[in-house]
C-alpha cells in the first residue's frame, strides 16, 4: 500500500489513524514526562542536600 | 560466587540497581524503536487488507499487543509487589510502582484502539460485555494502585497498601483472558491460540509479534527510567545518592 491509498485506509482513515495517532502520542508523552521527572527529581534532591549542608 | 551471592541478590539493592538500570536503558530503547518501525511497516504497508474488514483491521497490530502488555505488566507488577510484601526488599516495591503507570497506559491504549476498531466493525464505541468491562476494571485497578501509593506519605505503608491491592487485583487478569470463552461476548475470541494453528496470515501474525516485542522492550525502558527516579527520591539521604546527584551538575 502506497501514496494516497495509504492515508485513505480504505475509508477507515479516521479510525485507523485515531488509534495509531493516540498510541504514538501517549508513548511520546510518557517518555517526555519521564525525562522531565528525572530533571525535577535531581534538582529537588540537590536542593534538599544543600539545605542539609547549611544546617550542619 | 565469592561474595554477595548470585546475580539477583547482587542487584537487589537500589544502590546497585540504579546504575545498572541506567546502563540497560539504551539496550532496550534501540531495539524497541527498531522493532516498532519494522512492525509498523509490516502492519500498515506490507500486510494486505482483510477480506472482510478492509483496512480497519490494521488497528489489531497495536490493539492486541497493547492488550497483552496491559495484562502482562499487571502480573509483573503484582509479582514484584508480592515479593516486596513477603521478602520486604525495597527495590521490588519500587519496581512495582515503576511498572504501574506504563501498565495503565497500555490498558488505556487497548481500550482506546478497541473502541476505534469496534465503532466501524460493531457499530458501537463501547458495550458492557465481559471482555471490555474486565479490561476497564484493569485500568481502574492500575489507577487504584497508583492513587493508593500516592495517598500515603510513609513509603513503607504505601508499598504495603498498594502492593496488597495489586495482589488482590491479579484475579482479574484470567477473567480478562478467558472472558471470551466464559461468556457470550461481542468481542472476538483469542487472536492467537496455544492449541490451534493461527487463523490469520503469517505476515499479520509476525506484525503482531514484532509489535508486542517492541511494546515489551519499551516497557523496560519506561520502568527502568521511572524506577531510577523513584530510587533517587526515596534514597535521597543515602551517601551514594548524594554523590550521584552532585556529579550531575
Amino acid at each position: 500500500m502506497t501514496g494516497a491509498g495509504f492515508w485513505h485506509m480504505g475509508g477507515y482513515a479516521l479510525y485507523v489513524w485515531s488509534a495509531y495517532g493516540v498510541t504514538a502520542g501517549l508513548l511520546v508523552l510518557e517518555v517526555v514526562q519521564l525525562l522531565r521527572r528525572r530533571r525535577a527529581v535531581l534538582r529537588r534532591v540537590k536542593a534538599v542536600h544543600r539545605m542539609g549542608n547549611e544546617q550542619a | 560466587m565469592s561474595s554477595g551471592g548470585g546475580i539477583l541478590t547482587r542487584y537487589a539493592s537500589p544502590a546497585a540497581f540504579y546504575p545498572l538500570a541506567g546502563r540497560l536503558i539504551p539496550w532496550f530503547a534501540a531495539p524497541a524503536a527498531l522493532l516498532g518501525a519494522i512492525g509498523l511497516y509490516m502492519g500498515l504497508i506490507e500486510a494486505p487488507p482483510d477480506f472482510r474488514q478492509g483496512d480497519a483491521y490494521r488497528i489489531m497490530f497495536i490493539h492486541v499487543p497493547a492488550a497483552w502488555m496491559s495484562m502482562w505488566l499487571y502480573v509483573t507488577m503484582a509479582v514484584y509487589a508480592g515479593i516486596g510484601l513477603v521478602v520486604k526488599t525495597r527495590l521490588s516495591s519500587m519496581m512495582a510502582a515503576a511498572i504501574a503507570p506504563t501498565g495503565a497506559l497500555f490498558t488505556f491504549i487497548a481500550l482506546w484502539t478497541g473502541s476505534f476498531w469496534g465503532r466501524p466493525m460493531w457499530g458501537t464505541w463501547w458495550v458492557w460485555d465481559a471482555r471490555l468491562t474486565s479490561e476497564l476494571v484493569l485500568l481502574f485497578l492500575y489507577l487504584g494502585v497508583i492513587a493508593l501509593a500516592a495517598a500515603i506519605d510513609d513509603p513503607r505503608r504505601a508499598d504495603r497498601a498498594s502492593g496488597l491491592l495489586a495482589l488482590v487485583g491479579v484475579v482479574n487478569v484470567p477473567v480478562i483472558y478467558f472472558s471470551v470463552q466464559w461468556w457470550n461476548t461481542l468481542h472476538q475470541g483469542a487472536s492467537i491460540k496455544m492449541n490451534a494453528p493461527p487463523s490469520m496470515g503469517a505476515i499479520m501474525l509476525w506484525a503482531i509479534l514484532v509489535m508486542t516485542l517492541a511494546f515489551w522492550l519499551y516497557s523496560f525502558v519506561a520502568a527502568f527510567q521511572r524506577v531510577r527516579c523513584i530510587i533517587v527520591e526515596r534514597e535521597r539521604h543515602a551517601e551514594w545518592v548524594r554523590k550521584v546527584v552532585d556529579n550531575r551538575t
